[in-house]
């Protein structure tokens, strides 16, 4: 088959978070446009068109969570979809607590949340400690858990079985966050399939559209205050944007059906960035080594600026991440790095795209490999800090 | 300042990461392993920092927050040469 041509800019891309449309998803949406602009709740001809649509993206998209269509409403970014998934679970539950335990590592957004705090600690990987779990969930007043599958900026598993067993047992909703693993970690199958009363994801983890998609299994006690809104299942006050929905849906496709060569080649290829980093002196290599995103790793160089060297690099045409706070937009480092104990500074993340959607990835990490210990060095000396 | 009568003290504050830890490891460059040093910095990078390189030196660190704003922490140096790195050490 031949390679469908890809984004001519992204030469040298290691930070695919979020990453471009896998490219046959983002031919999808330029198609979508005509055919799926209505708003698929009115009842004339494009806006029925529209619906059907959306229903089969739906079940494509509920397909990859491994859940029912009418179990799964589509949201405008994963941010929202975690923050209603939330709001539902306290809601539902206000009787039983307020409480929201969740560990030190979960996504800004989950602990910005009501609830949240004390957050349960993590240890050096990143892994959130689940005897202190356990004990948290027993405290009682508990409306809800929280747990990432695996997180997104350092690449650590979760013990999501483990958890998921704790909160059956003490009869707490799990909400299971997947918005850095889905499609990316385990293929088209969940890794823990039956794990969570409620699920979220993000498109872009799978190379769609950076939109949100929230699953509540039936059964769970879920609701939202005030009048039962319109759309989506009652979660939403408007329904999405079908072409959106049906990028998504086809970038699952595309990359649920690459699965067998995609995930090793990235396992590979990280593994080597790992084994590069950890030789350059001074360079600690965060998260757990094994059980991780196949496409995940973050290290931090000390005596380096992270800003300075994420220049160093973007010099090179190499496009990476930082966590660290030494860069301009941001006062504080990454709570992840932080709760880890592990160097916030000169840290350097990189998220590698589908190949798919980088075909010269292989290459680009190859040159990170080569350029790494030089870019480590010229930061240093450049800053005077070589002796050190 | 603050800690017995010779122990260095590395003024950091008002400075941003990483410039308290590099401070800090051109103080403890000449030392002896044993000594004493102590840091003030105002950033907040720091304090996840100053353990993190501790431990990467095999250095030991206590830290204390001050009323006014900014921590102080206390570093005893560590035997030279090999300190562990293992990510998966807690």
């Amino acid at each position: 088959m031949a390679r469908p041509p890809t984004d001519a800019d992204v030469a040298g891309l290691l930070d695919a978070s979020r990453g471009p449309l896998h490219p046959v998803a983002a031919r999808t949406l330029e198609a979508s446009l005509s055919v799926a602009w209505a708003d698929p709740t009115r009842l004339h001809q494009p806006a029925r068109r529209a619906r059907a649509l959306l229903d089969t993206a739906r079940e494509v998209l509920a397909d990859a969570l491994g859940v029912r269509p009418d179990e799964l409403s589509i949201h405008d970014s994963a941010d929202r979809a975690l923050e209603l998934a939330i709001a539902g679970l306290r809601h539902a539950r206000r009787r039983a607590g307020e409480r929201v335990v969740a560990g030190a590592t979960e996504r800004s957004v989950v602990l910005l949340q009501p609830g949240t705090e004390p957050h349960v600690p993590v240890d050096r990987t990143g892994r959130v400690q689940v005897p202190e779990y356990a004990g948290a969930l027993a405290a009682g007043g508990v409306a809800a858990a929280v747990l990432q599958s695996a997180n997104g900026e350092v690449g650590t598993r979760q013990p999501v079985d483990e958890v998921d067993d704790l909160c059956r047992a003490g009869d707490v909703p799990l909400l299971l966050d997947l918005t850095a693993s889905l499609g990316r970690d385990g293929g088209t199958a969940l890794r823990s399939p039956t794990a969570g009363s409620v699920l979220v994801a993000d498109a872009a983890s799978f190379g769609g559209p950076p939109i949100g998609l929230l699953a509540v299994r039936t059964g769970t006690r879920w609701s939202l205050p005030g009048p039962r809104r319109e759309a989506e299942h009652g979660r939403e006050h408007a329904p999405p944007w079908v072409p959106l929905v049906l990028a998504a849906a086809e970038a699952w496709r595309q990359t649920s059906a690459a699965r067998e060569m995609e995930e090793p080649a990235a396992r590979a290829l990280v593994d080597k960035v790992r084994r590069t980093a950890a030789a350059v002196p001074d360079v600690e290599v965060v998260g757990d080594p094994e059980a991780r995103l196949p496409h995940v790793v973050t290290f931090s160089v000390l005596y380096a600026d992270g800003e300075v060297l994420l220049e160093e690099l973007a010099a090179r045409d190499l496009v990476v991440a930082s966590g660290s706070a030494c860069t301009s937009s941001m006062l504080r480092p990454s709570h992840v790095l932080a709760a880890m104990g592990v160097l916030t500074h000169g840290n350097v993340r990189v998220t590698l795209p589908l190949e798919a959607v980088s075909p010269t990835r292989a290459e680009d990490v190859e040159r990170l490999c080569r350029e790494l210990p030089d870019a480590v060095a010229a930061v240093r000396q450049r800053l005077g800090r070589d002796d050190l | 300042m603050r800690g017995p009568a010779g122990v260095p003290v590395v003024d950091a504050r008002g400075t941003r990461c990483p410039v308290p830890v590099i401070r800090l490891a051109r103080a403890v460059r000449d030392l002896p392993p044993g000594a004493t040093v102590v840091l003030l910095a105002d950033d907040v990078a720091a304090w996840s920092d100053v353990p993190a390189w501790a431990r990467m030196k095999g250095h030991a660190v206590s830290l204390h927050e001050e009323d006014e704003g900014w921590t102080v922490y206390e570093v005893v140096l560590g035997p030279r040469g090999a300190a562990p790195q293992d990510a998966r050490s807690t």
